[in-house]
């Protein structure tokens, strides 16, 4: 045993990089309440008064600053400070608080393009350079692209691709660095690659050996990035300050070497309150110190920020990074994984106040203790800053050291990684269906060229058959589609720090969505319990339908309906599992938008459910605005039918509700919340944004964002700066169902 | 065949009409016509959707979950429940084998042996005394006060968990003196749990209008905060647990 491991209890993580291992021989489950908490420190509150002034300067202008020359790496940049004094963990991506870097691998005209909305200039050398000689992964996709899947990139049916940005949703496992130091790493590395020394080496051997030299590069770097703060990581952490710090300092070098969509934490939380409690027993920490910790350690991740361009922000609205990090949960064993340290780090909500990021994720049970869920429920009453995700399906799935990339997408830590693949319109591809594959709004010829419907009236039969065929078609050319662009991220922007907190052999998902799906599934209801008849424009193109009649629609707990949503997510997912994926990646399918479900409703035609044209989609698995008639639990309850196994990479859902509705007092809200999370995840629902407050609050924003810098709100599996989004997505927001009973 | 009823809407997250998280069924139909009434669209009885037992009861089920991990229920309001009790019984009865929890919101105006038997599967009676002064009572809901108080004295006989509401009307019903012989007479029923004193409010006058019913309180005001913590205060003197909402 290292001398850094002192009163732990050894296991197969002495042997093994194993950090699982290490959590369930030294963890104390927490079964108590919240009584335990306290405030912030004085220097935290001055410090975070100091960052508050920076981010409201921040809202002012756009962005504080941008490197225009300097692509960043993991050792680009001295060490940076806000107040040195006041810093107890310490680290920026750049020079400076707030500054963001670039990073060209990814594309360099979507840097140049984002420097200049904010007034900067990408240096020329830097652009010549990028341009000239390091191709980026951006070129490489467009290189080998087909004209089929420009085509329908460029109408909308498959978008929002990370073709041009980095994909993210990769969680390393940063805890490795804390629990082993970066030498063990290093060494654990270079014996692998000695296993790679066959007598035929093929091209996946060869490329597993160039990764896996790129990955101990990236480790030796991390340690002298460390090294430039004053501290040498590489040895194990020896105590709670140093455990949370190397912790962060190996996500600060992801961050600081890829700006992938969602850079997600993972699973921290339980795994430092180890280092605290032992600490804590030792007399060598007070819960004051522990909480500061905890505290600026949230500080530091709320102030993770990257370049993007204004078309990236109109998507994903409010600046996200998805530093999602997974809290409480159960063990196989079933004992809770919840401890102290899953009440301290939901506490920073209340010592720092309610903040979008980090991306606070509940993984919730049944059988979480009590104490915890009453305490869930208070913070989301008060605060709109949390998500909740079913750990009872997920751990059947992946065990019980996930954690959740970006919104819902669960990963085992260390030992998984995904293909991100953003969406595809489902809605629009119903349309196509509708019009022998051609797009509603230009005429072109996107999809195959079939017979399109020509009758007055839709046949639910007919346009199922046209549907599947479309469907068919599109899901090989998604899959494809998203084989070129993670061949050529591999190759062009690959993540080596990241991967180098991974074991070798790791599981890959090709991560596929649904965008539309309650568009869909109300405009086959249509279809099907009530008349619709088309309109079309002087082509024959169905620009319009007319429905006579009323229709079940998706959000009233009603099967008629709810079961063709079901039997959509597994038509798409089983068509999806017939195309073969780079890497053997293995199909997973998400119903999740983003905030971009506006951007999507602007993209698409009406649709036979009565939505005209332009208007928004619902968000993620939502009914349609307006259509659930029968309150809360009769929409979350459709929703929870859609099914996990079809949708492994998550199912999101939103959920907004005025306090009074909750009940009429703040314990029976807290109590009401409690009981309606545990019905929803009993009935299989596997995520849940929860938003509590009322709808004059969010009018009162919009008139006067200065009063509200910090209000959060939940979206489709992420939270924002309510004040941070565009008219647009706050109408959106506002106008979305609110239940008011 | 059997009785069918009629139901003018649900509504599957109630948290304000009994404890939990209450799947809440509004039955259409109401012997009363009372000024206040935020539902005037559940009066008619020949309107609403029909259901069969079986169909209400199915619906019900549907949120067994939330119920028993809030603690929750079902809670039948109106309308006048009542009015339908042999459709109602018929419910309780599928529903009370699968362990639901029943509440009745009523203004205790219908009794017959149906009442009665429905009565026997209730878990809660959330009775509604709209006034305690007879003369009142009459004008502003067209029917006469006793059969509330009777049907008070049958759930104290039977034992059955009572929330009697009161909604306070600036005029009409904070005449300060009725509501201390109101209080002094709930002193009497160990039945009853607890006093929801509810705050008057216009939020149903748009139905009114709608209806094309003349809304005779369109110039009453709201009671203060300070009223309603006043009349709070008188309600609690018998040591009850009162909630006030507004």
């Amino acid at each position: 045993m290292k001398q850094e491991w002192y009163d732990f209890k050894p296991g197969s993580w002495v042997s093994d990089i194993n950090v699982r291992s290490f959590i369930q021989h030294n963890y104390i489950p927490y079964t108590g309440d919240d009584s335990f908490l306290v405030g912030p420190t004085r220097r935290t509150t001055e410090l975070w008064d100091e960052v508050s002034e920076l981010m409201k300067e921040e809202t002012k202008k756009g962005i504080i600053d941008a490197e225009t020359l300097m692509p960043s790496t993991i050792t680009a940049f001295g060490p940076g400070y806000l107040d040195r004094e006041k810093e107890v963990i310490v680290g920026f991506q750049t020079d400076k608080p707030l500054k963001r870097g670039i990073m060209p691998n990814g594309g360099i005209r979507v840097v140049r393009k984002a420097l200049e909305s904010y007034g900067y200039t990408l240096d020329k050398t830097t652009e010549a350079i990028y341009t000239n000689n390091r191709k980026t992964h951006n070129d490489g996709v467009f290189d080998a692209y087909t004209d089929a899947m420009r085509k329908a990139r460029h109408s909308g049916v498959i978008t929002g691709l990370p073709d041009a940005y980095g994909r993210g949703r990769i969680i390393g496992d940063y805890r490795r660095v804390a629990l082993y130091g970066v030498d063990r790493l290093i060494e654990d590395r270079l014996d692998q690659k000695k296993l790679l020394e066959r007598p035929t080496l093929e091209s996946p051997d060869i490329r597993l050996r160039e990764e896996l030299s790129e990955q101990i590069k990236a480790l030796k770097q991390l340690k002298e990035m460390a090294a430039s703060y004053g501290y040498d990581i590489s040895q194990p952490a020896k105590n709670s300050l140093e455990a949370t710090q190397w912790t962060y300092f190996a996500y600060l070098a992801a961050i600081k070497e890829q700006d992938g969509a969602a850079m997600s934490l993972g699973r921290v939380s339980t795994f430092l309150d180890i280092y605290y409690e032992r600490d804590l027993k030792n007399g060598l920490i007070t819960e004051e110190e522990v909480q500061e910790l905890m505290d600026q350690f949230v500080m530091k991740l709320r102030m993770v920020r990257f370049l993007r361009t204004p078309e990236y922000n109109d998507l994903f609205s409010g600046d996200p990074t998805w530093v999602t990090e997974s809290i409480g949960g159960m063990g196989v064993d079933g004992r809770t994984l919840v401890t102290k340290s899953s009440f301290r780090i939901l506490h920073t909500l209340y010592n720092l106040g309610p903040a979008p990021e980090p991306n606070l994720t509940v993984l919730w049970s049944n059988h979480l203790p009590e104490g915890f869920k009453k305490f869930c429920a208070k913070v989301s009453v008060d605060t709109s800053s949390i998500q909740y995700e079913n750990d009872d399906i997920m751990r059947d799935v992946w065990g019980d050291d996930y954690g959740i990339a970006c919104c819902v997408s669960a990963m085992r830590i260390g030992k998984q990684m995904q293909f991100f693949g953003a969406r595809a319109n489902l809605a629009k591809a119903l349309l196509y269906a509708i019009n022998g594959g051609k797009d509603e709004k230009s005429g072109d010829q996107v999809g195959p060229m079939f017979a399109p419907i020509v009758g007055d009236y839709l046949d639910y039969d007919e346009v199922i058959a046209k549907f599947d065929q479309t469907l068919d078609w599109l899901s090989e050319l998604y899959i494809n589609t998203l084989n070129v662009i993670h061949y050529m991220h591999d190759k062009y922007n690959y993540e080596r720090l990241q991967m180098a907190l991974h074991d070798v052999d790791i599981l890959r998902t090709e991560a596929c969505g649904i965008a539309g799906l309650s568009v869909v599934a109300d405009s086959l209801s249509a279809i099907k319990y009530s008349k619709v008849k088309v309109i079309r424009n002087e082509d024959g193109l169905a620009v319009d339908y007319q429905i006579e009649g009323e229709y079940p629609a998706f959000g009233n707990n009603d099967d008629r309906v709810d079961q063709i949503a079901v039997e959509v997510v597994e038509r798409f997912m089983n068509k999806l599992r017939k195309v073969k994926t780079y890497r053997s990646a293995k199909q997973t399918l998400s119903v999740l938008t983003i905030t971009s479900n506006v951007v999507y409703g602007k993209k698409t035609g009406s649709t036979p459910d009565g939505r005209k044209k332009g208007e928004p989609f619902a968000p993620g698995a939502n009914p349609m605005h307006g259509r659930d008639k029968n309150g809360a639990v009769a929409s979350m309850a459709s929703v929870a039918k859609l099914p996990y196994k079809h949708a492994e990479d998550g199912i999101s859902y939103t959920f907004s509700i005025v306090p009074k509705a909750l009940g009429k007092s703040k314990e029976e809200r807290v109590g009401n919340l409690v009981g309606l999370l545990d019905g929803y995840f009993h009935s299989n629902g596997h995520h849940i944004n929860v938003n509590v407050f009322d709808r004059e609050t969010l009018m009162d924003a919009m008139e006067h964002p200065e009063k509200y810098p910090q209000l959060t709100i939940r979206v489709s599996g992420y939270a924002v700066n309510f004040v941070k989004l565009n008219r647009e997505q706050q109408l959106d927001v506002i106008h979305r169902t609110f239940h008011e009973r | 065949m059997s009785k069918m009823g009629r139901i003018h809407s649900l509504e599957s997250l109630g948290t304000v009409d009994g404890p939990g998280i209450r799947f809440v069924v509004f039955l259409q139909g109401c012997p009363l016509r009372c000024w206040f009434c935020h539902n005037p669209d559940t009066w008619e009885v020949n309107q609403g959707i029909e259901y069969t037992p079986e169909q209400l009861a199915e619906e019900v089920l549907k949120y067994k979950a939330y119920m028993d991990f809030s603690g929750g229920g079902v809670t039948f309001t109106g309308g006048e429940p009542f009015l339908q009790a042999e459709f109602l019984l018929e419910v309780c009865k599928l529903i009370k084998k699968e362990g639901i929890s029943i509440a009745v919101d009523t203004s205790g105006f219908v009794w017959n042996h149906w009442v009665q038997e429905v009565l026997n599967y209730t878990d809660l009676v959330l009775l509604d005394i709209k006034n305690y002064d007879p003369a009142v009572y009459k004008a502003v809901t067209g029917v006469s006060l006793s059969p509330t108080l009777k049907l008070l004295d049958y759930l104290r006989e039977k034992s059955i968990p009572t929330w009697v509401r009161y909604v306070l009307i600036p005029g009409l019903s904070d005449h300060l003196d009725k509501v201390e012989e109101l209080s002094a007479h709930l002193d009497h029923y160990p039945n009853v749990a607890k006093i929801e004193l509810l705050g008057f409010h216009k939020m149903g006058e748009y139905k009114w209008k709608e209806l094309g019913y003349d809304y005779k309180l369109a110039d009453t005001k709201e009671p203060s905060a300070k009223l309603l913590q006043k009349v709070k205060e008188i309600f609690e003197h018998n040591g009850k647990a009162v909630s006030v909402s507004n």
